[in-house]
């Protein structure tokens, strides 16, 4: 049998550290645009952090938005272009922190964009500082006794809240990973099923992938794939909270 | 067309939809607000529900317009003061992209929270800046509903002509006041624009990426134009006049009234009122010395606190060849009395103000 290497028509090169996650997204999200037939209607808001550094791995129509104001640019542009397949890219600072009003507001609205965000647990382009999703006692650079929950708040979990919050009426919402072989086939379905949801006019979107950052997290990859699979996953349960009607 | 009587910012908003106007994205704020209530329903009406959004904060509202500008509307939002600092991130984000927009800023006074007085006090924010960077909008100045119909009916056009935002800098009373005004036909761009995001990836957003000198030069050649091409003012009874008075807005019309009075009983004044503010009218401070070189001084009348139209009114009567003293009447809060001005040109007279420049 002869396997034949097939990489997506859009997909670029980028300079991510070693290890690093966002690479599988967003080859994953253009693998399955071109199986969706919209590799060439398709517009990338991209967030400001780590995705500065991979915008180049987008070959498409793309906007690198303000920190955090990526929802409302995709929005402006959805409602400009409903036909075209409009989502953001964006890490956890950038969507659940500096943007958590603009994300919020979209899911809210039921925007028909979709939101695709990278979880790695802390501000990675800055070189590894707290965020609203890191884990309860992580050391990083402003929180180097281990974060204090206490004083700074919970980890966020944006999809649980969008799809379980009265108010909020979300076409989808889930979150993967991208740790293994198995674990990437299911979140291609998660992102498959988020694009789909906007093709059919649904509503808002959203997949969350919890992803390594070793250069961050001061680990090798393989630590970094036991670390998801334990305590990361043990506070961010991967699955559908809601899923489509 | 028969002219109708309308409210300043009502009339802004009709007449930014008669310019092409197709995506409006803004938040309430006195004394703007009658701009988003009236396009919340009018927008419908013609076919457009989903162009517009009544967003969460002043800073979605300006990413939204600049997503919306960049897949190819022409795209606006409204506020005052406090609404426009939230923007100013945005603003300076558009001018990076290129991204030609309208903003309204109905001004209130004063900084923080401000009053809601009628106000001039953003023209240092609007004309040299606001966000981080080097960036100007254009600035239309106008001194009446009519004027800023006419200048809303050609935003666009010329804001996609230089790629450039444009600011409406209008202020409370112009906003809330009513005068009869003709409204132009609708009217759509001419040509389809060679630039933005529509899915294909064939056309991108087109400004030089990076920070070299490519870019500066593409910013330079930019607004070099713009300074050469959009200098607009206004010329009243300067050709005799001893002192000019320079103002915008309300202020340029109560400067009207004060040059009747003063003329009556004999005083030769004049006024130089800018129609832009930026780029600011140095050729017409040049035609006025050609005109009437013998100008004793200048007086800036303005709607703010400690007077800042009155920095480039001293610069551009220098650069003009004027060597004459400038003065400055900041009047604060709310348009200023005849008396209050005709006492101030009293003063200076007298010996009793002193110039500022």
């Amino acid at each position: 049998m002869t396997i034949i290497k097939k990489i997506p028509d859009k997909l670029g090169q980028h300079a991510l550290c070693a290890g690093c996650g966002h690479g599988i997204v967003i080859r994953l999200i253009q693998e399955v645009l071109q199986e969706l037939g919209q590799a060439d209607n398709q517009i990338a808001v991209v967030g400001v952090g780590c995705i500065c550094t991979a915008t180049s791995a987008l070959k498409v129509d793309r906007f690198q938005a303000a920190h955090g104001r990526a929802c409302a640019t995709a929005e402006g542009i959805k409602r400009v272009r409903p036909n075209v397949v409009v989502y953001t890219y964006q890490g956890d600072g950038d969507a659940y922190t500096i943007g958590i009003a603009e994300s919020l507001n979209a899911a809210y609205r039921n925007e028909n964009i979709t939101m695709i965000s990278i979880n790695n647990t802390n501000f990675g382009m800055t070189g590894g500082q707290m965020s609203w999703t890191t884990l309860p006692g992580q050391k990083t650079e402003t929180s180097v006794n281990g974060r204090d929950c206490e004083l700074t708040g919970l980890p966020f979990h944006f999809p649980e809240m969008v799809a379980n919050s009265q108010g909020f009426h979300v076409a989808y919402a889930a979150r993967g990973t991208v740790n293994d072989v198995k674990s990437i086939n299911q979140t291609k379905r998660m992102i498959r099923n988020a694009f789909e949801a906007q093709l059919n006019g649904e509503g808002f979107s959203v997949v969350e992938v919890l992803t390594a950052c070793p250069t961050n997290w001061h680990m090798t990859p393989q630590q970094c794939q036991e670390r998801i699979s334990t305590s990361v996953e043990s506070e961010y349960p991967v699955g559908e909270f809601k899923k489509r009607g | 067309m028969a002219k109708e009587l309308l409210k300043g910012n009502v009339a802004a908003a009709e007449a930014a939809l008669r310019g092409g106007c197709d995506f409006f994205a803004g938040y309430p704020i006195t004394p703007s607000t009658e701009t988003l209530e009236y396009l919340s329903h009018r927008m419908p009406e013609l076919g457009m529900k989903e162009r517009f959004i009544q967003s969460e904060n002043e800073i979605a509202a300006i990413n939204m317009v600049m997503g919306a500008a960049s897949a190819g509307a022409r795209a606006m939002t409204a506020s005052s003061g406090p609404g426009i600092s939230l923007k100013a991130e945005g603003m300076s984000y558009a001018a990076h992209y290129s991204i030609p927009f309208v903003l309204l800023n109905v001004q209130r006074w004063g900084t923080g929270l401000g009053s809601l007085k009628s106000g001039q006090a953003d023209y240092f924010r609007e004309c040299k800046g606001g966000g981080h960077g080097d960036y100007h909008n254009i600035v239309y100045a106008p001194f009446n509903i009519q004027e800023m119909v006419d200048d809303m009916y050609e935003a666009w056009d010329v804001a996609e002509k230089y790629r450039v935002g444009v600011t409406m800098f209008s202020e409370a009373v112009l906003g809330q006041m009513m005068e009869a005004v003709e409204m132009p036909p609708f009217k759509k761009r001419e040509k389809e624009l060679d630039w933005g995001v529509d899915g294909t990836g064939t056309k991108g957003m087109k400004y030089p990426t990076g920070d070299g000198w490519d870019y500066v030069e593409f910013e330079l050649e930019k607004y070099n134009r713009i300074i050469d091409e959009m200098q607009r003012w206004e010329f009243y009874n300067v050709e005799d006049a001893d002192y000019i008075f320079t103002a915008v807005g309300l202020p340029a019309r109560a400067c009207l009234d004060v040059i009747a009075k003063l003329r009556a009983r004999g005083e030769k004044v004049g006024m130089l009122r800018p129609k832009i503010i930026w780029p600011f009218p140095f050729l017409g401070f040049e035609e006025l010395h050609r005109v009437n070189p013998h100008v004793k001084g200048f007086i800036s009348v303005e709607m703010n606190d400690m007077g800042q139209m009155v920095d480039d009114v001293a610069l551009a009567a220098k650069k003009a060849g004027f060597n004459v003293p400038v003065y400055c009447y900041p009047c604060g809060g709310g348009v200023p009395q005849v008396k209050a001005i005709i006492a101030k040109y009293q003063d200076i007279l007298d010996g009793v103000l002193k110039e500022k420049y």
